[in-house]
């Protein structure tokens, strides 16, 4: 799984929607193949843009309370939050490129 | 310049690499980033693959047969490739991150695709109910009424095993019978939480934020009606991944790559095409790994046809001039 710290339903206004930074949320689950397969590709993304923007991950198995809020029917969910607003929603693994390329705006 | 490149990890690619290696041709195999082991790794239970009569899960599976490759000398890159150069006596393989490759033979093993509906709502509701993949998502509509739209094995298999979470799965097909295995029918009509809707195709999905109901049309009749759902599943086929090779291999009406006869042959020489992407109809994993296994053997006669002439040039060589 990724190296990207995790949030908790407890901790997400705290790391999430009070942050002054841009964070993107993966929300992830063990059982879904997809998010494992990007996971590495966020740490990647996470390394080479530490400066710009931070990379969390939620387990939505474990934290039914912020999966519901946002309405995640379909993961991996990658929600990008700015000021406590989500500013970008991106669903589905994507190779490294293709995500890039949807963040440009944050990266 | 290396013997042998495959492209896909899915049990085709795989295969292909098992046999490849065995034969002492150090492949490598390109395996993609996001979507490495292809398929089955969005399944479940695979109850048809020959060897295990327990089933097995289908990521276990890849996982196992990414193994038995690698055992034999199989190197595995997660990337994917961006575009190939098949002409001539020197394939090359450009990759996203890991640079270009060359290599004396090729194989194609890129599967398939998730088809769509081809619905503007479809693109607009993906992630906020619209989904392709049951394993990944059922978990969210737990208690909630939803909708698998397909009539072959992968829409049983779906709709059998989103009644774990939902209350309620419709089975929107658009035709009176299905396509799915006996097994996977019989196992679908005998569960209460299951009700079909036959002849029926969506032409439209409603709903602002969220999948509200889906827009039906009677393909008999023509009727137009309304099914109540908060999520849709769409299992209605695949489409071979053919992007790379257009205009380079010569392809079916079906748009699958065209190959000779029973071999993985393609229109050129030492680039070969195995699995899915070859097949139009039959499409199981066991297929799909039986014509890897057909496409290594392809290409290591191919090699050695390369190598013996090569020798022979040589051996004139040495013969001196009179």
């Amino acid at each position: 799984m990724s190296n990207a710290k995790a949030v908790s339903d407890a901790s997400f206004d705290a790391d999430v929607l009070k942050s002054d930074k841009t964070i993107l949320v993966d929300f992830w689950a063990e059982w879904c193949g997809p998010c494992r397969a990007v996971a590495p590709i966020l740490d990647q993304i996470a390394a080479e843009h530490s400066d710009k923007i931070e990379i969390v991950k939620l387990n939505v198995d474990d934290n039914p309370q912020t999966a519901m809020k946002y309405q995640i029917t379909s993961i991996p969910a990658l929600k990008v939050y700015k000021g406590g607003e989500v500013v970008k929603t991106i669903i589905g693994a994507k190779p490294k490129a293709a995500l890039e390329a949807d963040l440009a705006a944050f990266i | 310049m290396r013997e042998i490149i495959i492209i896909g990890s899915g049990p085709a690619g795989f295969t292909a690499a098992i046999y490849a290696a065995r034969a002492g041709l150090k492949p490598l195999l390109l395996a993609s980033s996001v979507e490495a082991g292809g398929e089955l790794m969005n399944t479940t239970e695979v109850e048809n693959f020959p060897g295990f009569p327990e089933g097995i899960q289908g990521p276990e599976l890849m996982m196992k047969l990414q193994e038995q490759a690698e055992k034999f000398g199989t190197e595995v890159i997660l990337d994917d490739v961006t575009s190939v150069h098949l002409e001539g006596d020197v394939k090359t393989v450009e990759t996203g991150y890991s640079g270009t490759f060359e290599a004396r033979s090729v194989i194609f093993a890129t599967g398939s695709a998730y088809r769509k509906l081809g619905l503007h709502d479809e693109e607009r509701l993906s992630g906020r109910g619209v989904s392709w993949c049951a394993t990944c998502d059922g978990f969210f509509f737990k208690t909630k009424t939803i909708a698998v739209v397909g009539g072959g094995d992968s829409a049983m298999e779906e709709a059998t095993f989103l009644t774990r979470f939902a209350e309620k799965v419709y089975v929107v097909h658009r035709k009176d019978s299905l396509r799915a295995s006996k097994i996977m029918q019989e196992r679908a009509f005998g569960n209460d939480k299951i009700e079909f809707v036959w002849n029926s195709e969506v032409v439209g999905i409603s709903g602002e934020n969220a999948v509200e109901a889906l827009n039906l049309r009677d393909t008999v009749t023509g009727e137009l009606s309304e099914l109540p759902v908060q999520g849709l599943f769409v299992a209605i086929g695949n489409d071979p991944r053919v992007h790379l090779v257009h205009g380079q291999l010569d392809l079916t009406a079906d748009g699958t790559i065209a190959v000779q006869g029973r071999s993985s042959k393609t229109n050129l020489s030492g680039v070969f095409a195995a699995g899915d992407v070859i097949d139009p109809h039959y499409r199981q994993a066991v297929t799909a790994a039986a014509s890897g296994t057909v496409a290594a053997l392809d290409a290591e006669e191919f090699l050695a046809a390369l190598d013996q002439a090569e020798a022979e040039l040589h051996a004139d060589d040495l013969v001196p001039a009179k």
